[in-house]
């Protein structure tokens, strides 16, 4: 039987790979790229928690649904952004998107 | 070693390599390739935890759509960063180390949890209509119904304003 911290190990080490390319990169695809893994690994974390500490409960499962709901909307609005950005600034590198920037 | 424990070093293995290379492969669209992978392989993490619709939903929702869509961003915009220049900025040094610190941080406390170890309980019988029970407590009044209910009333809003956003600016030309 594979044991939880496996897992957990897996998640954790794909959620610190999202964090890098959060971090990291400049092109801000790339970044909602890295928040895709991050959420990904959160939801492998929940459904893992789910079937080895309380199987007879569903919520782990309705929890990882409304991630999955959450992450959807996320990439809609979130690439929205970028292309309308895009449209006005010709420019899709994060340090390039200073108009907030005091 | 069982083979159920190969299956899953393999499978974590392919779905860890292709998250590291979507962070840090130089062009945009294989990064987008490489997430595909990790995506089918986290899918069948969940077949391997014994959630099927999960799984069936990953490659429908995350595959079928997220990563389409970002593909589809990746080429819109590609002209810009036509894979040219660094695709890192310059704390790229310091993102790797606080991602390595978080690892060693949730490695160390995971280490501290003995029930962690454990392997799991196999499923009872009456477990095996896990679908049907899922189904059910997502409009039961008593489960969760509401959460249900904000979800949608969040994809429609995000839906809106994907459109109202991303709609060419003086509107007007179709």
């Amino acid at each position: 039987m594979i044991p939880l911290s496996w897992y957990l190990t897996l998640a954790a080490a794909i959620f610190c790979a999202g964090v890098y390319g959060v971090l990291a990169r400049r092109n801000a695809i790339a970044i909602l790229m890295g928040i895709e893994l991050m959420l990904n690994a959160v939801n492998i974390n929940l459904v893992a928690f789910w079937r080895y500490l309380t199987p007879e409960d569903i919520t782990g499962q309705v929890f990882a649904i409304m991630v999955f709901a959450v992450a959807a909307s996320e990439a809609a609005v979130g690439l929205a952004l970028i292309i309308s950005i895009y449209r006005r600034r010709s420019t899709v590198a994060a340090e390039d998107i200073n108009l907030l920037k005091w | 070693m069982t083979p159920l424990q190969i299956i899953f070093l393999i499978t974590g293995l392919a779905t860890f390599i292709a998250s590291v290379m979507v962070v840090t492969s130089p062009r945009l669209i294989h990064a987008g390739l490489w997430l595909i992978l990790s995506l089918a392989g986290v899918a069948a993490l969940f077949v391997l935890l014994e959630a099927a619709f999960l799984a069936m939903v990953q490659v429908l929702v995350y595959i079928g759509a997220i990563a389409i869509l970002i593909i589809f961003a990746a080429m819109l915009t590609r002209r810009v960063m036509f894979d040219t220049g660094p695709q890192e900025n310059q704390y790229w040094w310091l993102a790797v180390v606080v991602a390595l610190v978080l690892f060693a941080g949730l490695a160390a406390m995971m280490t501290q949890v003995p029930q962690f170890a454990a392997g799991a309980e196999t499923l009872s019988a009456e477990q095996t209509d896990l679908l049907q029970e899922l189904g059910r407590s997502l409009v039961d009044v008593n489960a969760f119904v509401l959460p249900f209910e904000v979800a949608s009333i969040l994809l429609l809003a995000a839906m809106i304003g994907a459109i109202v956003i991303a709609r060419p600016s003086g509107g007007g030309e179709s």
